[in-house]
């Protein structure tokens, strides 16, 4: 018996191993490259240098924000409706829903990005309508367009699991006490699904502010977000200090807007008046 | 005897349990033939159903027998396939829920878990768009009716079934509902909490004066709580009486059997005021039957006295004996077929002994599709009793 | 209500496949053209069949997902075991967040993470670098076992020690009842994190472009190439061919089960 429990709690030596080593260490050594200079030596030269980035920060999260309020604005709806179907239709929306999740991000965006190029099926429909070209890829509407298009799925289908999960009772409870139809939306079906909701703006978040795929594609390279910067700046070793602390801003900057994401499920007990 | 006192306080409860004022009030829920079907199921077949203000009805029957479907289609959670349900002299088939005024305490509570106790019984009042002052004035009161006061801030997850239970109750009856609907909302709960909420619930309902609608598998609930007892099987109604009439004058031999314990037998009224069976000659009160039309004959088990072997009407043999603290139940065979009977005095298994039923023990029915299903106690256990009874929530 | 919600369904859906059905239709054009179809031909498909550097990614792809999904489900599995039993909630809740940091971040932070780790190792050790297959397998390991701990963890939690003990007390030693009875509970755990580790190494693209060389390329490092400049037409082919696959997997897990339930209830009827 005695054997048996050492065993057990030696089990987790390999994995406390491993991530000391693969896990935290690299965030230290994130830190310790956005303390020092390309030759080693500490300086704060790097952090100064974030204020030229200002406006690539913002923009990257303007995007992601406007991305992921059009994502929860079509997709919560759609959940809802999803999660009234019945038995097969349920599930063979569901089986819909995650192809896309499943399916690579740089062949969905690429996807996206051959059907609204210039040359591509829609402005050549377009044009032979006699309508004009209209030009999406390499705007700022493109790139927006990219992050709904490619994370849509990852905000409904944690939404859709809350729904699901929702007594019926609740519902009807809710009708029994004098809802109409909105009002069980807004005050019982929303805010019982609010974890959800969390974990699906989370979802469309962080990715969003982060990608440099569906810029370098649907921004047609001429849009820079944090993630291109990221990208292009460990592509040259001379610059991969400047690049560790942009990293960590991100870091830290979706830490912290979980942690007051969290902060809104965890808050959920209405204060008495 | 033992046994006559108790069941003379047992009736007593019932005769102070009934309001006084019920006769003369008008109805305020009506079901006109309604019927429901699930899949191709009939789940109701044609209930009519009239409900007077300010009484207290129980929906009693087993799983399956149709009491929850009807219950929320008073509610407004299920839209009758046919018929016509009125309250208030109002048709409200097709009005929503949230237009009716009735208000339900749903078996699981279905308290919301993301208010706190003071929310989920304010939630009514703040859809109204009560005053604040007001809400604050009536969530007070009716936490207090309920004995929840100093709970407001919890949340509802860290209550108890039986608190639980109450936030339920005070939330529905925040609205002043015309009538409150209960579906089974004891089935939780322990049987200490049970008996107490029982009280608390006829208390309650005597204090606000609501029309309660109440449904229960467990008939000592439904007669100790209830102003009409609506007996309910195969989705259709048995019975509808007071407690006692229950009780006392089953309609057939599935509501006898379901209400109490019953030694129901094949006989023949011959003539008014004599009945035929286990092939002897009764006298009885009963009376209105054909001659010789076969019938169905009631008595309780604590109807029958034993007595000594010669002066029996009839003669059988103990073939088990079960000690049940203020009396023992004893099965006895007489020719073939098993008697309970209920004495104060222990008889041991194997003695022969005399049976005497008095005229007024014995009740006739009319025969019925539940006919020769229940009645003999030949394969009867305590464990079995227990088995078949159909706790298990309603399966629709 | 009911039509408008069918309705409004069917119009995000349709949004959603439209680029992936063009794409699909399109790999069939027998013009390099994506305005114009202009006939059916397998040109792109036999292009694609024949790209040597295509065929070497894919089994690149599939050797490091094996790999790293075995391994991440091994030490994660264990992991799993030796901190559900350990007591000492200071050790333990580090561990767990530090396990779930790659979880929480963005890939591109993750991405950069290690490969200054291998940077740095590398300048530490003198060697001029070492990215290449052992660099993805450690990176791909790493992310895969948050997922292996997320789906086994649960397992163990959910365990009811009694079960062992009931097991003992029919005669089990400890050791059997584990095997026995413990085992069997967790298993499918196990096999959905495998599953997962497995499938997240295959679509990984962030985090490999990072910590590879140009001499060990996946699949979709070899997409990100090939469409870094114009279009290709064979990619097409190879992204039609993954949506197909990926479909008929979705299909078989989601439906196998309720077809089979089907015929039983049909049985029963």
């Amino acid at each position: 018996m005695k054997g048996r429990t050492a065993f057990q709690k030696l089990a987790a030596v390999p994995h406390i191993v491993w991530t000391v080593m693969f896990i935290v260490a690299p965030m230290l050594f994130v830190l310790y490259f956005a303390l020092t200079d390309a030759d080693g030596r500490f300086s704060f030269a790097n952090i100064t240098s974030l204020s030229q980035y200002t406006n690539v920060f913002i923009l990257s999260i303007a995007f992601a924000l406007i991305a992921t309020v059009i994502c929860l604005l079509i997709g919560y709806p759609l959940a809802y409706y999803m999660a009234q179907q019945k038995g097969r239709t349920q599930k063979l929306l569901m089986v819909l829903l995650m192809l896309p999740m499943w399916c690579n991000l740089l062949i969905r965006t690429y996807a996206l990005m051959t059907l609204l190029d210039n040359g591509g099926l829609l402005n050549s429909l377009l044009d032979s309508l006699g309508l004009g070209k209209i030009t999406i890829v390499g705007t700022d509407f493109g790139v927006i367009l990219g992050m709904i298009y490619d994370f849509l799925p990852y905000m409904v289908l944690p939404i859709f699991t809350a729904m699901t999960k929702l007594d019926k009772q609740y519902i009807e409870a809710a009708h029994d006490l004098g809802c109409s139809h909105l009002q069980t939306m807004t005050r019982v079906v929303i805010p019982l699904t609010l974890s959800g909701v969390v974990s699906g703006v989370t979802m469309v978040f962080v990715p969003s502010i982060s990608t440099f795929y569906i810029s370098q594609k649907l921004g047609a390279g001429k849009i820079d977000l944090v993630g291109d910067t990221i990208e292009r700046l460990f592509q040259n070793p001379s610059t991969y200090n400047v690049g560790a602390v942009i990293s960590l801003v991100m870091m830290i900057l979706i830490i912290i807007s979980v942690q007051v994401m969290n902060r809104f499920t965890d808050d959920e007990k209405r204060v008495m008046p | 005897m033992v046994i006559e006192s108790r069941n003379t306080c047992f009736f007593a409860i019932f005769l102070f349990e009934r309001s006084p004022f019920s006769k003369e009030m008008e109805n305020i829920i009506e079901l006109k033939g309604v019927s429901k079907f699930f899949d191709g199921e009939c789940i109701l077949d044609g209930i009519d159903l009239s409900i007077r203000d300010k009484e207290f009805v129980t929906l009693l029957g087993p799983s399956g027998c149709g009491k929850t479907t009807t219950l929320r289609i008073i509610g407004g959670f299920e839209t009758p396939d046919r018929g016509e349900l009125f309250i208030d002299g109002q048709s409200v088939k097709n009005t929503p829920p949230n237009q009716r005024p009735v208000n339900t305490v749903f078996q699981k509570y279905a308290l919301f878990p993301h208010l706190n106790v003071f929310e989920n019984v304010a939630f009514g009042l703040r859809l109204a768009g009560a005053p604040k002052d007001e809400i604050v004035r009536s969530v007070t009161e009716m936490l207090a009716l309920v004995k929840l006061k100093g709970f407001e801030r919890r949340t509802v997850t860290s209550l108890s079934g039986g608190q639980q239970q109450r936030v339920a109750i005070a939330r529905a009856l925040i609205n002043h509902p015309r009538v409150l609907l209960l579906d089974e909302p004891l089935g939780a709960l322990d049987l200490k909490l049970r008996k107490d909420m029982q009280n608390e619930l006829k208390k309650i309902q005597r204090q606000t004066g609501i029309t309660f609608i109440y449904v229960t598998h467990d008939q000592e609930e439904a007669l100790s709580m209830s102003d009409t007892v609506v007996v309910m099987a195969n989705g259709k109604i048995q019975q509808i009486g007071s407690p006692v009439d229950i009780y006392n004058e089953p309609e057939n031999a599935f509501v006898a059997d379901f209400i109490g314990e019953s030694n129901i037998l094949d006989g023949i009224m011959v003539s008014d005021g004599k009945v035929k069976f286990s092939g002897r000659l009764f006298d009885c009160v009963d009376s209105g039957f054909a001659p010789n039309e076969p019938v169905d004959i009631v008595v309780r088990p604590e109807d029958v006295d034993v007595v000594k072997l010669d002066d029996g009407m009839l003669t059988g043999t103990v073939s088990s004996v079960t000690f049940k603290g203020d009396y023992y139940e004893i099965i006895v065979d007489v020719g073939g077929f098993k008697w309970m009977l209920e004495t104060s005095d222990y008889e041991a298994p194997e003695t022969r002994i005399g049976l005497k039923i008095e005229p007024e023990a014995i009740h006739v029915m009319k025969k019925s599709e539940f006919s020769g299903q229940f009645g003999d106690y030949s394969s009867f256990s305590d464990e079995m009793d227990h088995m078949s009874d159909p706790t298990e929530e309603e399966a629709e | 209500m009911k039509i408008l919600s069918k309705f409004y369904i069917g119009i995000i859906f349709l949004l959603l496949y439209l680029p992936i059905l063009v794409l699909i239709v399109f790999s069939f054009n027998e013009a390099g053209s994506l305005a114009h179809f202009s006939g059916f031909s397998l040109t792109w498909y036999k292009e694609l069949f024949h790209d040597e550097e295509a065929l070497s990614a894919l089994r690149n792809s599939l050797f490091l997902a094996v790999f790293s999904s075995l391994i991440a489900t091994v030490i994660g599995t264990f992991g799993a075991l030796g901190l559900h039993r350990m007591k000492n909630r200071y050790l333990k809740q580090p561990i767990l967040t530090a396990t779930n940091i790659p979880m929480m971040n963005p890939d591109i932070v993750t991405g950069v993470s290690m490969m200054l780790l291998f940077v740095a190792l590398a300048s530490l050790l003198g060697s001029k670098s070492f990215f290449g297959f052992g660099t993805m397998l450690v990176a791909h390991t790493t992310f895969n076992i948050p997922y292996v701990l997320l789906s086994v963890m649960p397992r163990f939690k959910q365990l009811d020690p009694s079960l062992s003990e009931a097991a003992q007390d029919l005669g089990c030693t400890p050791a059997r009842a584990f095997f026995k009875v413990e085992l069997p509970q967790i298993v499918p755990g196990i096999i959905s994190g495998l599953m997962m580790s497995f499938t997240l190494s295959l679509d990984d693209f962030v985090i490999s472009h990072f910590v590879s060389s140009p001499n060990f390329q996946t699949l979709p490092l070899y997409i990100y190439n090939q469409t870094a400049h114009n279009v290709k037409f064979s990619m097409y082919a190879l992204s039609a061919l993954i949506v197909a696959l990926i479909l008929v997997i979705l299909l078989i897990v989601n439906f196998a089960g309720s077809f089979g339930q089907r015929k039983k209830g049909e049985v029963k009827k």
